[in-house]
């Protein structure tokens, strides 16, 4: 199936393409922003934001438009002894990966900008880069909070990343391709023991926690906020940052939920499809139904995202680390074993 | 390494915590990684100071090598205030050094003017500033109980702790005034008698602080990840708090039950049941149990005065000026953070001589290089949070 962001011309569909996904982008991460301060407010016995609206509506819906209008007010400070070059690019660095993923993932029966065969490949290879923006900032900080930050979130990220891999490797495994399009389409025709339709996310519940654990930790989400701890090392690689760049390290934290959670949808929840083995009529109305039904899947897993920000205490680094390499990889490589195992028993 | 960080270094004479001073590794002998410690600073302005006291401390990767708190930042000259100010004043003041504390505070000082007057307080007085005494416990506690989750990043129980602090104040304030600072104590007595339908509203507040106190320990103390951040964190061993002379909620954690309502009974303490809540590791989690079983002993002291509370006169007839003998106190009560000291001199005149006070966070503050000392950066927080001070109290 084509994307139906194809056009005739390939640089009026090129810039369509492009279009989209910085506007998603943009306001995927303010709906999750907003939800999470009001969902967390609730949690947390008072309002959240409730004056800024946007029109009539009040309920604090325009507070983070509000936010971002201020942030481009703000003056850019650049500290003295901070490496202006890398300081400065170090929150775009951060920002692209998570608009890049978006490019390979697929809303809905023809609403992805690109079906690549190695889609999952480049997905994951793509979120690895936010770390090097990452180690940018808390190195040209020059601020040993900062430096600390970075360095926590580059142990992180490498033992994180094997989990997320592995997790990923072995969905691609039953799926027998790595092109997103073409799990989210298997999926669908998976039937258990010959006759139940499921999802990946049932024979694989493990690696489904695995990926949403390791997804949460790579975002540097709390109980994995360790890289950003505000009460010991205060804010990390954010310290020095103000502004306009302060604003881009908080919208790729945001986006990067919608992405991993939209990865999580696809990989394990069915992505498009409503429920296990459903058909989708084909045309506009399918896209728009598939579409609605993957935004509701993803707004659900950032909720579970909040719901454990609001509830857990942090982690500590080195205990996450002794978790991620005693627990959750051997988990990750025994659950592989298990899938190929099964996948050539049963064909 | 960027140039201007290099030529900072190269130049020579880097500061400890200067920027570059961080990013110097060298590499020497036989390929081996010769790391030096990072000196840091951790405050004035720093979240797990909760105020300005500052540490400065040496890391070895993230491992603390040595700590030295640096206190004197919110000095306020509050003893040298006193000598200039007569007792009504002093009472004012002294609510201000440990904010939240301040009714203890202010008791502390009234029962030294008293003795030294060798005044009769009217009963009903001395059960009412019991009664609020172990109300502001509860406010204080609950502050520390909201902040040390914070620390640890766990935001909610904060905002769940400043319900019941709200409900508090709100009660505290109808009969004394004031939301932090009460001045509600008065030599010889107390402002004013309870208002109509305090007796009620405390009746009804006391099961609901209560149930939610065992709200927090389901969020935190049963959280795995609370018991995997503070078990065995920061254990402070009971001869050395007794060294440090470390008391309150930190010194009973050790399995040390002192506590001057009971070894030294004011007020009424000596009439009412009044449990001290120990517990055996003195680490975080201990310190940290200690408290919230605090809370609950200080609910039942609260309904043994309310059962007991007599009619009569709130304060004792005292003369429109009020001057101490001439001579020495020195009165100790218990106060939420720990042992309170008040040394008053008197040369007989309206104003003390001098008036020395003994607060507790100063020497629970001592034992911080004691207990950082080799654990990890992470777990300071862990640490700092659970010796609970208020860094007006450390400085005064």
């Amino acid at each position: 199936m084509e994307s139906i962001f194809t056009f005739d011309s390939l640089l009026f569909t090129v810039l369509v393409k492009v279009l989209v996904i910085v506007a998603f982008f943009f306001v995927a991460a303010l709906v999750v922003g907003y939800l999470e301060h009001k969902v967390m407010g609730h949690m947390q016995d008072r309002t959240g934001p409730m004056e800024a609206g946007l029109g009539p509506v009040k309920h604090g819906v325009g507070q983070l438009v509000a936010d971002g209008a201020k942030f481009l007010q703000k003056e850019d400070i650049i500290p003295r002894s901070a490496d202006p070059w890398v300081f400065a690019l170090a929150p775009g660095v951060a920002l692209v990966p998570t608009l890049t993923i978006l490019v390979v993932i697929p809303f809905g029966p023809g609403v992805w900008a690109e079906n690549l065969d190695l889609g999952l490949f480049f997905a994951l290879a793509a979120s690895g880069v936010t770390v090097i923006g990452v180690l940018m900032a808390g190195w040209a900080s020059a601020n040993k909070f900062s430096l600390m930050g970075a360095i926590r979130d580059a142990a992180q990220l490498i033992a994180y990343e094997l989990p997320l891999v592995l997790a990923g490797a072995a969905v691609a495994l039953q799926a027998g391709t790595l092109s997103l399009v073409g799990i989210v389409e298997r999926q669908n025709e998976l039937l258990l023991f010959g006759a139940v339709p499921v999802w990946y996310g049932i024979p694989q519940f493990v690696g489904l926690g695995l990926f949403f654990v390791a997804a949460m930790a790579e975002l540097n989400r709390p109980p994995f906020d360790m890289p950003i701890a505000d009460s010991e090392i205060i804010a990390g690689h954010m310290t020095e940052y103000t502004g306009l760049r302060f604003a881009f390290f908080l919208l790729s934290e945001y986006a990067g939920m919608v992405v991993l959670s939209a990865l999580a949808t696809v990989l394990f929840l069915g992505g498009w499809y409503p429920w296990p083995g459903a058909e989708l009529p084909d045309g506009p109305l399918g896209a728009v139904i598939g579409t609605v039904v993957t935004l509701a899947k993803i707004i659900i897993l950032t909720l579970l995202m909040t719901w454990a920000r609001a509830t857990f205490p942090r982690l500590r680094e080195d205990q996450l680390q002794t978790m991620a390499w005693t627990i959750l990889i051997p988990l990750a490589l025994a659950q592989i074993v298990v899938i190929a195992i099964v996948i050539v028993v049963l064909p | 390494m960027s140039e201007t960080l290099a030529s900072e270094t190269s130049a020579g004479g880097v500061l400890p915590g200067a920027p570059g001073e961080a990013l110097q590794v060298e590499v020497r002998g036989e390929g081996e990684l010769q790391t030096q410690d990072m000196n840091l600073n951790v405050g004035p302005q720093h979240p797990a100071t909760h105020g300005v006291l500052r540490v400065v401390i040496d890391v070895d990767g993230e491992r603390i090598v040595g700590a030295q708190p640096v206190v004197g930042y919110m000095h306020r000259a509050f003893e040298k205030l006193a000598e200039h100010r007569d007792y009504r004043q002093i009472i004012a003041l002294v609510n201000r050094h440990d904010w939240l504390s301040a009714f203890c505070n202010e008791v502390g000082v009234a029962l030294a003017v008293e003795r030294m007057m060798e005044l009769e307080v009217p009963e009903r007085a001395q059960w009412i500033r019991t009664m609020m005494c172990e109300w502001n416990r509860i406010m204080n506690h609950l502050m520390f109980v909201s902040s040390f989750g914070l620390e640890l990043g766990a935001i909610t129980p904060m905002f769940y702790a400043f319900r019941e602090r709200e409900d508090i104040q709100h009660l505290m304030e109808s009969a004394t005034g004031g939301r932090l600072h009460f001045t509600y104590t008065r030599v010889g007595g107390l402002k004013d008698d309870l208002p109509l339908g305090f007796l009620k509203a405390s009746e009804e507040l006391v099961p609901v602080v209560r149930r939610r106190n065992q709200e927090y320990r389901d969020l935190l103390l049963g959280n795995e990840i609370f018991r995997a951040r503070t078990k065995g964190i920061g254990a402070l061993e009971p001869e050395v708090a007794l060294d440090y002379g470390v008391s309150g909620p930190s010194l009973h954690a050790t399995g040390v039950a002192e506590d001057s309502r009971v070894t030294e009974p004011y007020l009424k303490y000596d009439e009412v049941d009044v449990a001290v809540p120990v517990a055996r590791n003195g680490d975080s989690y201990d310190r940290f149990q200690v408290l919230l079983d605090r809370i609950d002993a200080s609910c039942d002291i609260i309904e043994q005065c309310l059962a007991n509370l007599p009619p009569g006169p709130i304060s004792a007839k005292v003369p429109k000026q009020i001057k101490a003998p001439e001579g020495a106190i020195y009165v100790r009560t218990e106060n939420p953070l720990g042992q309170g000291g008040y040394y008053l001199i008197s040369d007989g005149g309206k104003q003390p001589y001098r008036m020395r006070m003994r607060t507790p966070s100063f020497n629970n503050v001592q034992m911080i290089p004691h207990l950082l000392q080799g654990e990890l950066l992470s777990d300071m927080v862990a640490i700092m949070g659970s010796v609970y001070f208020v860094v007006g109290d450390v400085d005064r």
